[in-house]
């Protein structure tokens, strides 16, 4: 067999060689890992702490995450997969390719959140990111949206996490009102994208009024670029909440540093890269608190999230009715 | 002897491809039962057909008269324009859709101008969009197709056409339309199969999910639910609509042959009157609708460009060393099979085309599942990329090849066999010299092609391997909207660089 595969061979002797330092596989999606994401300052804090080789390797999304998961199998290389979101994590855990993660010690979210598989290392809200220079006064619930003449961009549910999300936020606000919010938005939705990267493009290029974004959005612009141009609108329904988490593999090579790795999560060499980082809330307030221009984004009023389950029973009658509202 | 060694050769190298294209859906669970569509995908099937055959009509139909204008007029820039013509089809999906909007888009160039003016607005978001797009994209490989269908008849036949007093309408019928009958179908069939698996932007220049292509339900398949056999059968369908067009095409397409000349480049004659006219009139439209969102793009990434991450320019490395690598590839094998099809077979021509067809999503992922029990596939991102890209850019290398070697075969068999010319110096005298244009317009497109691709790398790339189309999706993944056009502009100069240093070779090459 190794005749026919050179490279597997390869790959073999490597990894001896790398015998002596044991090497820890995260899988994880793009922009966590990508040189501008939390990966590498986690990657040599957390190398400084456990004797072993961290490697991140990456796929699109979350939704690509867990089929990569998948894919795998229990013949994955990783130990600990991290980026899914709670819309996915009753799909994840049915799987079976995920184990206890063991861990206690609670968690800073702003809804109670406990999972006996899923740890969770960041959250925040979705919102509709705006160009206060351009539009004074934004919109303040979906129904307000719906009545005006400002066009926002979506992405599709299909083929994005934060789509999904957006129907489900629909969804835990509305229930069975749902379609008939839908119907009344279709005049406003420019268009739908296929992920974030495009929709944000485009508004961010003035093509669109509003944007399906988080609410520490504005905080990238405030931080990285000095601009204090970009605001999230904020809704009297609540605003729906992205839970980031990660699991450790059943059948993980390294269970002992997946823990450790698990563990170190919670801590504040974590935490603290998150929000300049990934732009979104730690799930463990750094003693440090939260960089300055956080202070400044919305606190919505209310926080909706469907657990697991309810997520999961929801999403395809979700789905048609979008479906159905949009393709009329 | 040698013609029996070219024939095996190609057809291993058809069997080769038909099992890259097939072996993937047999890994992810293909199964004959149940073969029905439901509601939504027959939806998404219908959308998809006339979307795909909207835009290559469109294309071709506008593809003629540029091409006639461009064959018979000499101007100044007008290499360049035939160059520039390469570009909309190199340049990736987000960047080509960010550029149409800023010229098309509700803040866009037109839609300022139209306002400024007192006109209504027009909307891009619609059927209209979608079709706009894919005609930006094809119609200058379009035309670029049928300029090259009439600079290979012969000049001796316009002279001889003159010179017995043919009225232009003469002209067209007996040289002109004999030979669109043997270029357009083919250029039709590969535009009409390009845009069955478009998605992206379908979907964001569509308006929502009444544009829904059957690539976004197998990415839904993939991506969301899982649901491999699912993603194997409508993978499927996408090859079978694909080999439905082919055969179509091929029962429209006229067999041409002019007949051997001396090789001679001169055009049709230039009528001038009002023909003058509308040429100017094609050209200067098909130039302004191929260079404002080129422009677009330019001026979205120039202010970046000087501060790019380091980055960037080893991702840029490593895409160059992709795309050398897959265009020596795909050139070689297209190569093969073109010499083969001239010999009157019809397989290398279908084995050419379905790849067309392929989704990448689908591609890569049977491959990782093939793969993964024997080697970690992360160890094979670059080597994976270089042969899917290789084997999706074959369609459009061997649609250049196929008919100059046909008609190479046709005109010139006989010559180098009564004169006992070896294989070698066939190649040498014969082939390359006819060949040399198309080879270097195929090889650039091939490049510049291989440089954008994302469906595969993004399966596959761990930290290490990313290209520059992956580097500028990360980019954008991570709020950098800036410094991802540049990156972005850097990738279309690349692309087109590479494009355009093919090209010239091949144009300074051709027949002595």
């Amino acid at each position: 067999m190794n005749r026919l595969f050179p490279a597997a061979a390869l790959a073999l002797l490597t990894t001896a060689a790398q015998a002596q330092t044991p090497v820890l596989n995260v899988l994880t999606y793009d922009s966590f890992t990508s040189e501008w994401g939390p990966g590498p300052a986690i990657e040599t804090a957390f190398e400084a702490v456990c004797a072993c080789d961290l490697v991140f390797s990456a796929v699109g999304d979350g939704a690509e995450l867990l089929a990569r998961v998948q894919l795998e199998g229990a013949k994955s290389e990783a130990s600990v997969v991290l980026g899914l979101d709670t819309n996915l994590t009753a799909q994840a855990a049915a799987t079976g390719l995920f184990a206890p993660h063991g861990q206690t010690g609670g968690n800073d979210l702003p809804v109670p959140f406990d999972d006996p598989i899923f740890l969770p290392y960041d959250w925040g809200y979705f919102a509709f990111v705006y160009d206060n220079t351009k539009l004074a006064t934004p919109p303040t619930s979906f129904e307000a949206l719906a009545a005006s003449d400002l066009k926002i961009v979506i992405q599709d549910p299909r083929s994005s996490t934060p789509g999904l999300g957006l129907l489900l936020w629909v969804k835990a606000a509305y229930g069975d009102r749902a379609p008939e919010i839908w119907a009344a938005l279709a005049d406003n939705i420019l268009t739908v994208t296929p992920g974030w990267s495009e929709a944000y493009g485009m508004f961010t290029a003035g093509e669109a009024d509003m944007v399906l974004s988080y609410t520490t959005s504005p905080a990238y612009h405030l931080i990285a670029e000095e601009d204090a141009g970009k605001s999230a609108a904020a809704f009297d329904e609540g605003h729906y909440m992205q839970v980031e988490v990660a699991g450790k593999l059943a059948a993980a090579p390294q269970p002992e540093l997946a823990d450790q790795f698990l563990a170190f999560m919670a801590t504040d060499a974590f935490q603290s890269v998150i929000p300049t980082t990934n732009w979104m809330y730690p799930a463990h307030m750094p003693e440090a608190g939260l960089p300055e221009g956080f202070a400044q984004m919305i606190t919505p009023a209310k926080a909706l999230l469907l657990s697991a389950d309810e997520a999961q029973a929801a999403r395809k009658n979700a789905l048609d009715e979008w479906l159905t509202a949009l393709s009329r | 002897m040698a013609d029996r060694a070219l024939s095996l050769s190609a057809a291993g190298l058809a069997a080769a491809l038909f099992a890259l294209l097939l072996a993937p859906l047999v890994a992810l669970g293909l199964s004959f039962d149940g073969l029905t569509l439901g509601a939504a995908e027959a939806a998404a099937l219908r959308f998809t057909l006339w979307q795909a055959m909207l835009s290559a009509l469109i294309s071709v139909g506008l593809a003629v008269p540029v091409a006639r204008a461009l064959a018979r007029r000499r101007f100044r820039g007008r290499g360049v324009l035939i160059s520039t013509l390469g570009a909309p089809f190199i340049l990736p999906v987000i960047v080509a859709v960010l550029g149409l909007l800023a010229v098309f888009g509700r803040a866009g160039w037109v839609n300022s101008s139209l306002g400024a003016l007192g006109l209504p607005e027009f909307t891009i978001y619609g059927l209209q969009g979608v079709v706009l797009a894919h005609v930006f994209f094809n119609m200058p490989l379009a035309v670029r197709m049928v300029l090259q269908g009439w600079q290979a008849i012969p000049a001796e036949r316009f002279r001889l056409a003159q010179s017995l007093g043919f009225s232009p309408a003469d002209t067209l019928r007996h040289l002109e339309w004999p030979m669109l009958r043997a270029v357009l179908p083919g250029a039709a069939l590969v535009i009409f199969v390009i845009c069955l698996t478009s998605f992206a932007v379908a979907l964001t220049l569509g308006g929502g999910p009444r544009a829904t292509t059957i690539e976004l339900a197998i990415y839904q398949a993939l991506r969301f639910d899982f649901d491999l056999p699912t993603a194997a059968r409508l993978a499927l369908l996408q090859f079978a609509l694909c080999a439905a067009a082919y055969l179509l095409a091929t029962r429209l397409t006229l067999p041409s042959s002019f007949g051997a000349g001396q090789g001679r480049a001169g055009g049709p004659p230039a009528p001038g009157g009002w023909r003058r006219g509308v040429d100017a009139v094609a050209i200067a439209l098909a130039g302004l609708f191929i260079a404002l969102p080129l422009l677009a793009v330019v001026l979205a990434g120039l202010p970046g460009l000087g501060d790019l991450p380091v980055q960037v320019w080893q991702a840029a490395g490593r895409s160059l060393a992709v795309a050398g690598a897959s265009t020596a590839l795909c050139i070689s094998a297209a190569l093969l099979l073109a010499l083969a099809a001239a010999r009157g077979r019809g397989w290398p021509a279908l084995a050419a085309t379905l790849p067309l067809a392929a989704s990448s999503l689908v591609l890569g992922t049977g491959l990782f599942l093939l793969l993964q029990p024997y080697v970690r596939p992360s160890s094979l991102a670059l080597p994976v990329t270089v042969v899917i890209n290789a084997a999706l850019a074959l369609p459009f290398a061997f649609r250049i090849l196929a008919p100059e070697a046909r008609s190479l075969y046709s005109d010139y068999n006989r010559l180098s066999r009564s004169l006992g010319m070896t294989p070698w110096a066939r190649a040498r005298w014969v082939v390359l010299p006819r060949l040399s244009r198309p080879l270097g317009f195929a090889a650039g497109l091939v490049a510049a092609l291989s440089m954008g691709d994302l469906g595969v790398i993004a399966l596959f790339a761990g930290e290490a391997e990313a290209t520059l189309p992956l580097l500028v999706q990360r980019l954008m993944g991570a709020y950098r909207m800036e410094t991802a056009a540049s990156a972005a502009l850097l990738l279309v100069a690349l692309s087109f660089a590479l494009f355009w240093a093919f090209d010239q070779w091949g144009r300074r090459h051709a027949a002595i």
